[in-house]
């Protein structure tokens, strides 16, 4: 029997398809990848990597406080990269942990709007009628004002529901559930509009008259063509929730001090921009900036590569 | 010739791209008389629009004039400054585009552009200018035109437009009309008005019209002279009853086989095979001969035929319709 | 033509009713009014006092009504931190905030329109590259670090301007205002430019693609063919068309300045409404929340409304009638 080549393995059609190609002919995007992806490996091994604990009362030395980067502590004689901050805190292992905890809300938030929006945008699109009009009127009050005032108002509601002892404990999950829930809008548009074209197309008629469920159909037909745009706006999204954790984090209506991201940090280290400890400020803010331009590079890119005509 | 307006000598338009260098008008030379309507025809990518956009300074970068000269009223314009030849734009060389429906501001009423035209040409106050226009519109055919001159374009239909737009590319009174494609884009009724309005004014004025178009009948029609263009270059030129019946280029011939109503007394129409060239793709020789039927291995050997009887082939006459 | 402003009115007022709602829930069901403004001494006498005061022993709907009709008369409640009524303390704010997102506006406005229109002119000068390609630097930098990059190079370093407050104003009975003072003017400077950046880069980007945009259509083509000039070609004709699609979003960016003024006031300590308003939800001071929500939603609203109506006067296709234009 005449024996049927195996059919080459999903990554080996990837790396020879034309997504792959038009990546490694980009120079931005390849380099904003590699940086994406050393700082999302920086945030996942942050215990592996940062020197210090910069959480535990126990390793912090008071006297290491202020210390300048590469310059020996005046006191103790011991190194800081990055300097400390005023209580003796490592700055690279704070950033180190702000990080995670930028990334980890980014994502989580991006997570919480794409499943909401997806779900919106395909019950809107494919059941249409009253629920449609009732979705989409929501979805157009919503994207009246801009998403960072309404994460800022859900926030400050959620924290009112909050007995003010777990408010700290919390914080993180307010801030994952107000962010994600400014910013489901995009999805539901792009996803109902999609929803409206291929509903219409034959095979999900014939899918239709064969009995399938609406269920399984959204799952099986109508989900996979949207994937596209919403990776893209996935994207995109993240350098936005990045931008806007770290925002209201500065501003002081998101991670509380005892879970520190880079937004918090930047917000300690602008109390030391007038006396010149300068460190604590400013490697908090380059990591941010990095974060924020690669993944919105790569969002640009992604656009361009996936779906020319999305903007 | 004491008479002659414009003057277009040896014009090559170059287009400078990643694969080399395109030649949309290639060594092509005409002449328009004062009064005098030059029919210019070719199927698109022929380079008609191209040389019409080259005579008023139009083209868009980043393709420029890379060779000849054209000349009008005797002065040489294809090398003026900007500022200069922005003068020689509307005041003596006017245009009128294909679409109607795109060619005019839908913002400003036809009023305004019509006296920011007048104003900016002939220096009159703006009473005056006013007046002039409403004059313009009247004489192009626009029904009360005192009252419409502050209209919309949107409030116009498709011909009016297009009548408008002839009164702007008139109304500094140029010595040129160039009309790319004047009635392509409008309803088959309303074309005949169009081109007889056209012609009429021009007659009237002594206006010499450059008139570039696909269309057999239109030429057929409107013009004194056509000029037929092929793969950026002319390939016949002369007096339309003769190009018409007796077309000297087996491909204006083909041209006339091809057009319902142009070759009379025949009932088939006959298909030129293959298509022309793209530009980046022009053939040796002569750059009709992979489609020519009477072709042999000079016209592919040889640099490009030299115009004989007003044909740029080796064997003129030799194709009948 | 009036069927549609009344129909856009209709809708507006919709909204208002709706986020009106929501303001209220918060107000009523986001910890207990009650327990906010007693203290911890406090006798069952106290609290239906207070209860009937507030009227929360009436149903839901009359609630929503009486407090729809306070909030029409500006009448908001009282602050729980503060416990002065909020309208009051709204009032005071309200000028710092007005004037640094008017210069702010003015300022995007004005360098967003003449960047756009000069790169889009310009498009393959070097200029213009450099602005494009500063532009996108601005678009990923979040607005709280350009406010503190300033500070640092015009108040820490060279220590020409000041870092926070609104240095000294004039008080005019009804608005303070900080233009009629040097030192209101300086203090003014970097927090407009701070607020103004991210708008004028977004309104840049627009008016430029719009731009070129329009510069490919063929009235522009026309227009050049009847010798005008470039003045009259870009400003006269390209420049009107631009604007219909960039009116709408400059007017959302205006509202967004009001909502990006809490950042920027925040960062510059500045005494407006957005500072007022993120200290309301770090202390969950419900009254100044809702209230903030509700004049924000107004003037969100109200600009909608007038940019549509803008339309109307820059685009005479929508002033017609469909049956009156001749086919």
């Amino acid at each position: 029997m005449e024996k049927t080549p195996n059919p080459p393995s999903a990554l080996a059609r990837f790396a020879d398809g034309d997504f792959f190609y038009t990546f490694k002919r980009s120079p931005v995007a390849v380099v904003s990848f590699v940086v994406v992806a050393l700082l999302v490996l920086a945030a996942v091994f942050a215990p592996l990597i940062a020197p210090y604990d910069p959480f535990n009362p126990a390793s912090l030395n008071l006297m290491n406080g202020f210390s300048e980067p590469m310059v020996p502590n005046a006191f103790t004689g011991e190194t800081f990269w990055l300097g400390t901050d005023d209580q003796g805190r490592d700055v690279f292992s704070t950033i180190l942990y702000g990080l995670r905890i930028s990334l980890f809300v980014g994502f989580a938030a991006v997570m919480f709007a794409l499943v909401l929006g997806v779900t919106l945008g395909l019950i809107a699109g494919y059941i249409g009628g009253w629920v449609e009009t009732l979705i989409m009127r929501v979805a157009d009050v919503q994207l009246t004002f801009p998403s960072i005032l309404v994460a800022m108002l859900i926030f400050g509601v959620a924290k009112g529901f909050t007995p003010p002892e777990y408010r700290d404990d919390v914080a993180i999950w307010v801030l994952i559930f107000a962010i994600g829930l400014s910013d489901w809008v995009q999805f539901a548009r792009v996803v109902r509009g999609a929803t409206l074209v291929e509903k219409s197309k034959d095979y999900v008629q014939a899918a239709r008259l064969i009995g399938r469920s609406p269920g399984s159909i959204m799952l099986r037909h109508i989900l996979p063509n949207v994937l596209g745009p919403v990776l893209v706006i996935a994207t995109i999204s993240l350098a936005l929730a990045i931008i806007a954790e770290a925002t209201l984090s500065f501003l002081g209506v998101g991670a509380p001090p005892t879970q520190p991201s880079l937004g918090t940090l930047i917000r300690i280290g602008q109390g030391f921009l007038f006396s010149g400890e300068w460190w604590i400020l400013l490697f908090p803010a380059v990591t941010l900036l990095t974060l924020a331009l690669s993944v919105n590079l790569l969002g640009d890119w992604l656009r361009d590569a996936l779906n020319p005509k999305l903007r | 010739m004491t008479d002659t307006l414009l003057t277009v000598d040896d014009l090559c338009v170059e287009i400078p791209t990643r694969r080399g260098i395109l030649k949309p008008v290639d060594h092509v030379s005409l002449t328009i008389a004062r009064g005098e309507i030059l029919g210019v025809v070719g199927e698109s990518g022929a380079g008609k629009s191209m040389t019409g956009n080259a005579v008023i300074g139009l083209l868009d970068p980043p393709a420029h004039i890379s060779g000849g000269q054209i000349h009008l009223n005797g002065r040489r314009i294809d090398n003026l400054s900007r500022d200069k030849m922005r003068r020689v734009r509307g005041k003596e060389i006017g245009m009128v585009f294909q679409d109607p429906l795109t060619s005019l501001n839908p913002l400003l009423p036809i009023g305004d552009q019509l006296t920011e035209t007048i104003t900016e040409h002939l220096g009159v106050t703006q009473a005056e200018a006013r007046k002039r226009a409403i004059a313009a519109l009247e004489e192009v055919g626009i029904p009360a035109a005192k009252s419409r001159i502050d209209s919309y374009p949107h409030e116009f239909s498709g011909g009016m437009r297009q009548r408008v737009v002839i009164a702007l590319a008139l109304c500094a009174e140029p010595d040129l009309v160039i009309a790319d494609e004047p009635t392509t884009a409008l309803d088959v009724s309303v074309q005949a008005q169009i081109i007889s309005l056209l012609k009429r004014l021009c007659r009237e004025r002594g206006t010499g019209v450059m008139l570039v178009t696909h269309d057999m009948g239109v030429i057929a029609e409107a013009s004194d002279r056509v000029a037929v263009m092929y793969a950026g270059r002319l390939a016949e030129i002369g007096p339309v009853r003769q190009v018409l019946t007796e077309p000297q280029h087996p491909y204006t011939a083909g041209l006339m086989g091809s057009t319902p109503g142009a070759s009379l007394g025949r009932k088939r129409l006959n298909q030129i095979p293959g298509t022309m060239p793209g530009l980046s793709a022009v053939p040796d020789g002569c750059a009709y001969n992979p489609r020519c039927p009477r072709a042999e291995a000079k016209c592919r050997a040889e640099p490009r035929p030299p115009m004989t009887n007003g044909a740029a082939c080796w064997f003129p006459g030799e194709v009948k319709i | 033509m009036l069927a549609y402003i009344i129909q856009r009115v209709v809708q507006s007022v919709v909204v208002l009713l709706l986020v009106g709602l929501v303001a209220f829930s918060m107000f009523r069901f986001v910890g207990d009014p009650i327990d906010n403004m007693l203290g911890q001494e406090r006798t069952g006498a106290d609290i239906e006092r207070l209860r009937g005061q507030l009227g929360l022993d009436q149903p839901f709907p009359v609630q929503y009504y009486k407090f729809l009709e306070g909030a029409v008369q500006g009448n908001f409640g009282v602050s729980y931190r503060q416990g002065r009524p909020v309208s009051e303390i709204i009032a005071e704010r309200a000028p710092a905030t007005l004037e640094l997102a008017a210069v702010s506006g003015v300022l995007a406005i004005a360098f967003g329109i003449a960047l756009g229109v000069f790169t889009a002119i310009r498009r393959n000068g070097i200029a213009s590259h450099v602005i494009m390609a500063t532009s996108l630097i601005g678009v990923s930098l979040p607005t709280f670090l350009i406010g503190i990059l300033l500070i640092y190079l015009f108040a820490v370093e060279l220590g020409w301007l000041p870092s926070f407050g609104r240095g000294e104003v004039v008080d005019l009975g009804w608005w303070t205002t900080g233009f009629l003072t040097a030192s209101g003017l300086k203090a003014l400077i970097l927090p407009a430019i701070t607020l103004g950046l991210y708008q004028m880069t977004l309104i840049m980007r627009l008016v430029r693609s719009e731009m070129l945009e329009v510069l490919r259509q063929d009235y522009i083509r026309f227009a050049r063919a009847r010798g005008l000039r470039d003045r009259s070609v870009y400003f006269r004709h390209a420049l009107k068309n631009t604007m219909v699609p960039v009116i709408t979003v400059v007017g959302l960016q205006l509202g967004a300045i009001i909502a990006f003024a809490i950042i920027t006031e925040t960062v510059f300590q500045w005494p407006g409404v957005g500072l007022l308003f993120i200290n309301a939800i770090q202390f969950v001071d419900i009254p100044v929340m809702a209230a903030y929500l509700m004049l924000i939603s107004v003037m969100f609203v109200g600009i909608n409304l007038i940019v549509d109506l803008l339309y109307y006067f820059i685009d005479p296709r929508l002033r017609v009638d469909r049956g009156a234009a001749a086919k």
